[in-house]
């Protein structure tokens, strides 16, 4: 009974997303449904993350088979944090989807879609086998590319033209690693590979096979050279896709590089130093992308990758608090980042423009909603003691331990950038007293919007200011919390145990 | 077989790398498949080939007596298979409908999501 909850979290999202597939074309029951059922799902991330905290890392055989022939389900504290944020963001973003999304485009399946991208994310973060991950990132991606494209505007279609190529590209990056790692080993299990990839004698082949790992996850989780789909079209669909993609798809890519080089590969030198430089670059070209970008969600989206930079450089560190650092940073981030996209969705909703240039007068307008706004965008700023700060700090710190100063400069040069770029969008769509916008016929304005859509448009936003309040003001919590997945990562007997059940 | 196998595979990631950058968008599609096949034997390949040798234990033996050839790696092309068709028909159609609405099929000139506004 207590071993099954893991699969909870895929069952109420494969059967939400079953359910809204029977109302296909009755919009009022999908949002109601959509939104009840992430309710429900919140519960059960709870639940379940509960029941790991309390007793550890949890593991269930599909189907009986022991490991490692079956395919393995394991919850330990990283899988299952990132399951409650995805709950979190999944309950956000519904609600918001609900208030903001247009009827014609709900009737294509936005809802059905969205939550196969929500069991697919659940699956990711669960699953304890690598081939199992890959199918999962393909659920993930088949259903990012049909919520890209719902709509059909010429932006998007080019923007998913791009994305998909190099999506699949990835995918099948993704899937010659683990032709090399299964031909090397003959497993497929995580667990088990830990010990057999220790055991093979060709070393060279393992460094090429974990460098083939690193570009198909890096390629999906947007790093230094291999970013160049994601602002390309992250702009493109509704702001409550963008919310979900930049919260949650680029980080499933880093929960699948942070798994695999703390669980399967070890980490030597040579990969410790590319992983590093590729964080340094991540963050000086994400940061530096942004500054020149005048689209609201163009800035977003280049923040994104330079935040990733971030997480890959507790990676690339490779000491327990650094990693630590890592995860505390990727927690903040998810509930920053949708929240963001969703503050740009509202601030269209009510200008019709995403121009930086050409907006202006929004404190004036809606004062209230200016200092909400504020709170997700400068926790992303990392001004103490919001939510950004404590991670850099200790990512500062380790970097100091471990005396990696070229990341010490580039995270404070991210985040002065991170800062000015904040600021200016800021003094350009908030103080600024900008020219009348011209009016747009036919365009679903916030303020003619009945007050049940605004309502549920605000909520999540709302909802998720203060979950990112409640991680500056008890980072004290989250930072127990991200040290001791970062101890279940570095010291990974028991995830093997639990799931070889030694 | 090995020697001809790996050939074979390195000439299919060859020419769809080589596929997809070209700048026509059908080409792009072609490429995708040829490296999806390639990808596909080369999990064959590396699953080791061994000839009529089935993975089946005699009746009156409780452990496999002689090399057998794995059958996991053919379960994992097949998953593999369906998922990549799957993905090669949305991206006909995807094609299809960007082609229709950008009118070019020519990547170059996509470059409207790109462009500094």
């Amino acid at each position: 009974m207590i071993q099954q909850l893991i699969f909870y979290p895929l069952i109420v999202q494969m059967l939400l997303a079953i359910v809204l597939m029977f109302v296909w074309s009755r919009i009022g029951w999908q949002r109601v449904i959509s939104i009840v059922g992430s309710v429900l799902n919140l519960g059960v991330a709870v639940w379940l993350f509960i029941s790991v905290w309390q007793n550890g890392t949890q593991a269930v055989q599909a189907g009986n088979w022991e490991a490692p022939f079956g395919i393995t389900f394991v919850a330990d504290t990283f899988a299952a944090t990132l399951v409650l944020l995805t709950a979190i963001a999944g309950l956000a973003v519904s609600s918001f989807s609900a208030g903001s999304v247009i009827s014609p485009r709900l009737k294509f399946g936005f809802f059905p879609i969205f939550h196969f991208l929500l069991l697919g994310l659940n699956g990711a973060f669960l699953t304890g086998d690598i081939f199992n991950l890959y199918v999962w990132f393909e659920i993930i991606i088949i259903t990012s590319f049909v919520l890209l494209t719902i709509g059909g505007e010429k932006a998007q279609l080019e923007g998913a033209v791009k994305y998909f190529t190099l999506n699949v590209l990835a995918s099948i990056v993704f899937l010659t690693a683990i032709a090399v790692l299964y031909g090397l080993t003959g497993s497929l299990n995580m667990a088990d590979l830990a010990s057999k990839v220790a055991a093979v004698e060709n070393r060279t082949l393992v460094q090429v096979n974990a460098l083939l790992f690193l570009v198909g996850f890096g390629i999906k989780s947007a790093l230094f050279p291999l970013y160049f789909w994601l602002p390309a079209s992250y702009h493109t669909p509704p702001s409550a896709v963008s919310a979900i993609f930049g919260g949650l798809l680029t980080k499933v890519g880093v929960y699948a590089l942070i798994r695999v080089f703390t669980l399967i590969f070890e980490v030597d030198p040579f990969l410790e130093n590319v992983l590093l430089a590729i964080a340094v670059l991540t963050l000086f070209s994400g940061a530096v992308g942004a500054i020149v970008q005048n689209n609201i969600r163009k800035i977003f989206s280049y923040l994104v990758i330079c935040h990733i930079g971030y997480m890959i450089a507790g990676l690339g560190m490779m000491t327990e608090a650094a990693i630590a650092g890592a995860i505390f940073y990727i927690i903040h981030d998810i509930m920053v980042k949708t929240n963001l996209f969703m503050v740009s969705g509202v601030i269209y909703k009510i200008k019709a423009n995403h121009n930086i240039k050409k907006l202006g007068d929004f404190y004036a307008d809606h004062p209230k909603l200016s200092l909400l706004f504020a709170i997700p965008l400068f926790s992303l700023v990392g001004i103490p003691p919001l939510s950004g700060f404590w991670p850099k700090l200790s990512l500062i710190s380790e970097g100091w331990n471990t005396e990696n100063f070229a990341v010490i400069a580039a995270i404070l040069f991210a985040s002065f950038i991170t800062l000015f770029v904040i600021v200016k969008l800021w003094g350009e769509v908030f103080w600024k007293t900008g020219a009348k916008l011209p009016e747009v016929r036919n365009f679903p304005y916030f303020n003619k919007l009945s007050k049940f859509r605004k309502t549920q448009m605000l909520a999540p936003i709302i909802f998720l200011a203060f979950v990112t309040l409640y991680l500056g003001f008890g980072a004290g919590n989250i930072q127990s919390l991200a040290e001791r997945i970062a101890f279940e990562l570095m010291d990974n007997q028991e995830y093997i145990n639990t799931v070889l059940r030694k | 077989m090995e020697v001809l196998l790996a050939i074979i595979v390195g000439t299919l990631y060859a020419a769809g790398i080589y596929m997809i950058l070209r700048r026509s968008l059908v080409k792009l599609i072609i490429g995708i498949i040829l490296l999806g096949n390639g990808a596909n034997l080369l999990i064959f390949l590396l699953g080791r080939i061994a000839k009529g040798a089935p993975p089946i234990i005699p009746g009156d033996s409780k452990v496999f007596l002689e090399a057998y050839s794995d059958p996991l790696p053919q379960a994992l092309i097949l998953t593999a298979i369906v998922i990549s068709f799957g993905l090669q028909s949305f991206a006909i159609v995807l094609v299809k409908r960007a082609h229709k609405v950008v009118k070019t099929d020519d990547l170059d000139e996509m470059n409207a999501t790109d462009e500094y506004s």
